[in-house]
């Protein structure tokens, strides 16, 4: 069989699983006790295994393997969760995870990674720690009951049972047998746990689960199943599957499970019932915990995977049927008939909802970005020694999958940033007053047409005073300049390109890695990035995002017979100045706009209009835009009115086009350029 | 025994010129255009080819030829090479011939006043049609397209 048809699909899920473990272990970290997480975990290893060994990746299958054997024992109560397993575990995920990125890239996934297994299999084997006595007691435990070999239940189940009957629930014991001539025993198998699961739970099954899989028994299995529906009915679904012989349905009460369980009710009665009532609570937790899932996994499954080349096509077929409405809009109040006039009006509300559900496509959660943060923030805290929480909020912002893509190493650097020289370390913050633990806050929330994404850490803040310094050695400011800058501006200084060194890091507070590379990325997005400082509290790194890059909303202006669009975004005013208000500065055209005065720039003579010109004009329509700080006012002939429209490119035959940066389609068909704002200011 | 090629046909002024068919991504009437400013005289400007904006350059000014006045002829070839898509607004466009790749000459210095470069090379049919083939790939260069720009500036 053709494996590589399968390959991408086996990449994409392999990194979801990868991503869950990593969130799930994450998660864990923070509540060792916490089985549901411990049953998520170890679900999404067992699948990443299953995934592996069919597509022939033997070491990624391996290596999950020995760690859901850790897994296991620590879902079955029989493990504690220590820092030692952690860090292994973690190893074992960065291991898988190169692993996988080796098969993306064409690999075979193989890796050495027998140090990790190792220590997994020392873990399983309880020789890690090697005092630790619930380790030992697990393992007699264990051995015990594969001694024995009978249909007996360890105590945990027994309780789970046992309180499933005080609470009114019904528990049967279950014993299949296949037909004879059953071919695919695990996949009947399969089916009765799925009835079952469907209708309560598995308690219990003899032999265990991965052996009914492997298909490592004859033809009878048991298991003990809490049920939500009587015995009857039971039977009866369980012998609709085919290829089952006979089905064995009793009932338990308490008196025969306090039977079943003797054998391996052991001594300690007081230390046992205590772990039992300790296990109860568990259970009930995770009964709790179960219906939640239950709710949250159909959901997961309704997602399908789109290749963004078809979201885009979809996109462009969308346009054009935009177009075509317009037209017909047009022709409909030409002809006047009303029969055609409603018909289009109801294309016209049916073809809106469609716009904001094709808009909504390739709208996707910053989450997809902000997931992999915890992880590096946390290993990024370990490697410095420094402790450090990073609350995320508004994950669930959307944004339009192109941005998506490219705010990632942006946003990383930001944190680094940070976590390395932003947040102290412990001492430091104990001499300063402030608690050990340094926050960084990750926020995402929408405003207007922006999404706006904050990286807040209380650190010790930036320095004015060495930014000050820096940015005046390095020629960035003058010595006059700076005297007139305001706090804020001193410290958006630190985005300036040349400002970063490698020794202005340890030199002044620390800030500047890159930070340039940052804020040109960020305002190639369309978008903007600032920082606010204040010294010994933090600082907060504010970036700026436009919701999608596909569509903007524009003021269309007219030049004679053209049109253009102009970025509302860069847009700061529209007026209507007398030409007797122009005033020449050295040859160049100025206004006064706002106690400041600007230059006056003429759009028709910067793009030769062939039939326009505002000479003879005695008052000029303007706008006034900006380019960070500087302010211009650009003379065109018309406004029209603002509008969104559909960004697209010139193509690659004609590129840096002066002032243009871009097309877009306007209702009657026509292509109307989008005037490049930043290019008219000089 | 050398390849057939099938050839688009169209003409500028007096003389027939051929692209592959394969090269071909549609043939369209003239339609609005939306001039880019500056930019050199030969782009005409932007068309919209349902949906997605693609260049026109007018093919005789391209080469330096007088440029011929809209007709009811005019056509817009569209073409795709190296990824890039424009299209060029030529006078007519109206057959599609088999030409063998052995019948294409290498063209003489100078031909109706375009540079030997520009050409892939002659070829004849039935002995009284002269069609001449087009480099596109030299005709899009794109260093040229800086260097006029230059020029012009």
């Amino acid at each position: 069989m053709d494996m590589n048809a399968y390959l991408s699909m086996f990449i994409d899920e392999s990194n979801d699983h990868l991503q869950s473990l990593n969130e799930n272990l994450l998660r864990l970290e923070g509540a060792p006790e916490d089985i549901s997480i411990v049953q998520d975990i170890f679900r999404s290893a067992h699948t990443l295994k299953g995934m592996s060994a069919t597509m022939g990746f033997e070491d990624l299958a391996n290596l999950t393997h020995e760690m859901e054997n850790v897994l296991d024992l620590v879902r079955n109560n029989k493990l504690k969760m220590d820092a030692f397993i952690f860090d292994t575990l973690f190893k074992g995920l960065d291991a898988l995870e190169s692993m996988v990125q080796d098969v993306i890239n064409g690999g075979t996934g193989k890796a050495d990674v027998s140090d990790i297994v190792v220590n997994l299999q020392r873990i399983v084997k309880g020789e890690h720690l090697s005092d630790s006595p619930k380790a030992d007691s697990s393992s007699t435990q264990s051995t015990a009951a594969s001694v024995e070999k009978v249909t007996a239940l360890d105590q945990f189940q027994s309780s789970v049972l046992q309180q499933s009957i005080e609470n009114g629930h019904q528990v049967y014991f279950i014993k299949v047998t296949l037909a004879e001539t059953c071919v695919l025993k695990a996949a009947r198998c399969y089916m009765v746990f799925d009835v079952l699961e469907n209708t309560g739970e598995v308690v219990k099954s003899e032999p265990a689960v991965e052996d009914l899989e492997k298909e490592k028994f004859d033809r009878t299995f048991t298991v003990f199943t809490i049920s939500k529906i009587n015995e009857e009915e039971l039977v009866k679904r369980l012998t609709q599957i085919s290829e089952i012989e006979t089905v064995e349905v009793s009932a338990l009460d308490v008196d025969t499970l306090a039977t079943l369980s003797v054998n391996t009710t052991v001594t300690n009665d007081a230390p046992i019932a205590k772990q039992e009532t300790k296990q109860a609570e568990q259970a009930t937790a995770n009964k709790a915990a179960a219906p939640a899932r239950a709710q949250g996994a159909p959901v997961a499954n309704r997602t399908i995977r789109v290749d963004i080349d078809r979201l885009d096509s979809l996109m462009n077929l969308f346009s054009e049927l935009l177009i075509d409405r317009v037209r017909l809009e047009q022709l409909a109040s030409e002809i006047k008939r009303n029969e055609l006039t409603e018909t289009v009006e109801h294309m016209a509300r049916v073809s809106s909802d469609l716009q904001n559900i094709v808009l909504k496509l390739r709208m996707v959660p910053v989450d997809t970005v902000f997931n992999r943060f915890p992880r590096m923030v946390r290993d990024l805290a370990k490697s410095l020694d420094k402790k450090i929480d990073l609350i995320i909020t508004g994950a669930e912002t959307e944004l339009d999958r192109t941005v998506i893509d490219e705010i990632g190493d942006p946003l990383v650097h930001l944190l680094r940033n940070s976590v390395d020289h932003g947040v102290e370390t412990v001492n430091e913050r104990i001499a300063a007053g402030k608690p050990e633990t340094g926050t960084v806050h990750l926020r995402a929330f929408h405003s207007g047409n922006f999404v706006f994404i904050e990286v807040e850490e209380d650190g010790r803040g930036i320095n004015k005073a060495k930014v000050l310094e820096k940015a005046i050695s390095k020629g960035i400011v003058t010595k006059e300049e700076a005297d007139r800058l305001s706090d804020d501006e001193i410290s958006n200084l630190i985005f300036a390109p040349g400002f970063s060194t490698a020794d202005v890091i340890s030199d002044i507070s620390g800030r500047g890695v890159g930070l340039d590379v940052v804020k040109t990325k960020i305002t190639s997005l369309g978008g903007n990035v600032t920082v606010t400082s204040v010294e010994g509290k933090g600082s907060k790194f504010s970036v700026q995002l436009p919701l999608t890059l596909s569509i903007i909303s524009a003021m269309l202006i007219k030049l004679g017979s053209e049109k253009y669009a102009v970025p509302l975004t860069s847009i700061v005013e529209t007026s209507i100045i007398q030409k007797s208000s122009i005033i020449n500065v050295h040859g160049n055209q100025m206004i006064k706009f706002r106690n400041s005065v600007i230059p006056v720039v003429s759009l028709s003579q910067m793009f030769e209009s062939p039939d326009y010109d505002e000479s003879q004009e005695t008052e000029h329509e303007v706008i006034v835009i900006h380019k960070g700080e500087k302010l211009a006012a650009i003379i065109i002939d018309e406004f029209i009115g603002q509008s969104d429209i559909v960004l697209k490119t010139l193509g690659k035959y004609l590129t840096n086009i002066f002032g243009v940066s871009g097309a877009t389609i306007l209702g009657d068909g026509q292509v109307a350029l989008i005037i490049d704002p930043n290019a008219l200011i000089k | 025994m050398a390849e057939e090629l099938k050839v688009i046909v169209f003409g500028i002024g007096t003389e027939e010129y051929g692209i592959e068919v394969d090269k071909v991504r549609t043939i369209e009437r003239m339609m609005p255009i939306t001039r880019v400013p500056r930019t050199p005289s030969f782009i005409k400007g932007v068309i919209n080819l349902r949906g997605i904006v693609v260049p026109v350059l007018h093919l005789s000014e391209r080469f330096g030829l007088e440029e011929s006045p809209v007709t009811d002829h005019t056509r817009i070839i569209v073409v795709a090479v190296n990824e890039m898509e424009v299209g060029f607004i030529v006078d007519s466009a109206n057959d599609v011939v088999d030409i063998n790749e052995d019948d294409i000459d290498t063209p003489p210095e100078i031909v109706g006043g375009i540079q030997a470069k520009y050409l892939r090379g002659i070829a004849k049919i039935n002995d009284d049609r002269l069609l001449i083939m087009l480099n596109l790939a030299e005709v899009l260069n794109k260093n040229e397209l800086v260097q006029i720009e230059q020029l012009e500036v």
